[in-house]
């Protein structure tokens, strides 16, 4: 209760200084418009800004789901195969050196303007956190849990799932939370490039027509979703965290 | 158990070009309690790793080998400072570790009889952080147990408890371990003095011998031959470097 109050509050002194700003500095609309426009523009088009925002949010989950699956995967493999580390790692590493976003591009001209290259561009921005998150987590098994599996004679891949992957899932918890702020930045990047729906594409589409209004709405709607993914990724691992040590 | 076999160490250790200890031979008898008692750093745990198997970064220059001549794969269970419970495991899974790690099937009345032996049976549900650090090394006693090698390796698995609930630890390990070849790794003199049926120093100049109290494990902590075992123990470590 006293949280709900607090984000109301911070959310009304938020819009109470934007007001401010904007009568302060008397920039007209078409630069930034007040708030009061902009909760106009956002219920005057709801059904069109929440169509939009459905197809970026499917969008998003995807890449968050596979993006998550291959990172656990990967980590895995990784974690149980040194000739996997010694040749896998530096390409991970040296992929990250390249800008994902240099590679929205390329992903819709070989894929499309459907939803798949957003689709892509989440997985691959989230895919990095939550490989190394989770990497990281199975390599810092307590010494003395894997002395004591070496003792009972179990095989790598038992100490793996019975040990090293539960004594990980708080590491891969803190991937998924960072994967959650992550994945709408892939989405949203993949529809600039190209996309005849989504939120990215209403924002240039409402900025193309200086519908500036609009574009604000759909910025907000982004913002809220994204934060709202966040504290339930957040919410969820927690739980699952809680739920798994007591 | 008349399959405990005695163990016998030899050698010295080196890791990473540091050596750890000189040549020594260590005899672990059968069936019996060999105390090994120390002060920190002299490598009492590196002989009970190596003893364990778990010395791939130890070279060993030297040999192990049981009486019976058979290899000791198989055969050994751990136990340590740290009670090593899975925190994502209940009591009861935790004891049952081992069969899980190996694939095998749970003898589960075997385990329940076991968490009854550790007093532990309004708390087989619990998980180890809704446990105190004693009833924690219960669960790590039922989970050795639970192995049912003949020999056990302890290594100063009571260190970390307050003082009346290492006295009751120490006799229900007693009682429980009976007839297994046991090694413990220890720098408290009381507690080799009371589970000691076999008694070695290790310090830098290498294994000394010493005799025990006559009486029969598990000895009282308060018996004048126990507290004058403790004393010249102390004394030994504390004399020698």
């Amino acid at each position: 209760m006293m949280r709900a109050l607090r984000i109301v509050g911070v959310t009304m002194l938020i819009l109470f200084l934007w007001h401010i700003l904007v009568v302060l500095t008397g920039l007209p609309a078409f630069i930034l418009p007040s708030p009061a426009r902009v909760g106009l523009a956002l219920f005057g088009n709801f059904e069109l800004i929440a169509h939009h925002a459905s197809v970026t949010m499917a969008e998003v989950m995807i890449g968050l789901l596979l993006g998550t699956f291959l990172g656990v995967v990967t980590a895995i493999s990784l974690a149980l195969s040194p000739i996997a580390r010694v040749v896998v790692r530096p390409m991970m590493v040296l992929s990250q050196a390249l800008p994902v976003f240099a590679l929205a591009p390329v992903l819709t001209l070989w894929l499309g303007y459907g939803l798949w290259p957003k689709i892509i561009m989440a997985l691959l921005i989230i895919y990095f956190p939550v490989t190394s998150a989770f990497f990281d987590g199975l390599m810092q098994t307590p010494r003395g849990m894997l002395d004591l599996a070496k003792v009972m004679q179990a095989r790598p891949w038992q100490i793996m799932r019975h040990i090293r992957i539960p004594a990980a899932i708080p590491a891969l918890a803190s991937g998924l939370r960072l994967a959650a702020v992550y994945a709408p930045i892939g989405a949203i990047i993949g529809e600039w490039v190209g996309a005849s729906q989504g939120l990215g594409y209403l924002m240039l589409l409402a900025n193309g027509r200086a519908k500036i209004d609009l574009m604000f709405a759909a910025l907000i709607v982004l913002a809220v979703l994204t934060l709202l993914l966040h504290a339930s990724v957040d919410r969820l691992c927690s739980y699952v965290v809680r739920r798994q040590q007591a | 158990m008349s399959n405990s076999p005695a163990l016998h160490f030899h050698g010295s250790a080196t890791i990473a070009g540091t050596p750890i200890f000189d040549p020594l031979d260590l005899d672990i008898a059968a069936g019996k309690w060999t105390c090994l008692l120390g002060a920190s750093g002299v490598g009492k745990t590196t002989v009970l790793r190596l003893l364990a198997g778990l010395g791939d970064h130890i070279d060993h220059v030297g040999s192990i080998a049981a009486s019976d001549g058979q290899s000791l794969a198989g055969r050994i269970s751990l136990m340590a400072q740290t009670d090593n419970l899975m925190p994502w495991l209940d009591v009861f899974d935790n004891i049952a570790i081992g069969n899980r790690l190996r694939g095998d099937a749970v003898d589960g009345d075997r385990a329940e009889r076991l968490i009854d032996q550790v007093g532990l049976t309004a708390h087989r549900h619990k998980k180890p952080n809704a446990l105190s650090g004693g009833q924690r090394q219960r669960v790590a006693l039922a989970r050795t147990l639970m192995e049912g090698r003949p020999i056990v390796l302890l290594d100063e698995p009571f260190s970390a408890l307050d003082a009346k609930i290492r006295a009751e630890m120490q006799e229900l390990a007693a009682r429980l371990f009976a007839g297994k070849t046991v090694c413990l790794i220890t720098h408290d003199p009381g507690e080799a003095a009371r589970l000691g049926d076999v008694i070695f120093v290790m310090n830098l100049t290498g294994l000394h011998s010493i005799t025990p109290p006559s009486s029969p494990v598990i000895r009282p902590y308060d018996a004048p031959d126990v507290l004058a075992c403790q004393g010249q123990l102390l004394r030994l470590l504390r004399e020698t470097p």
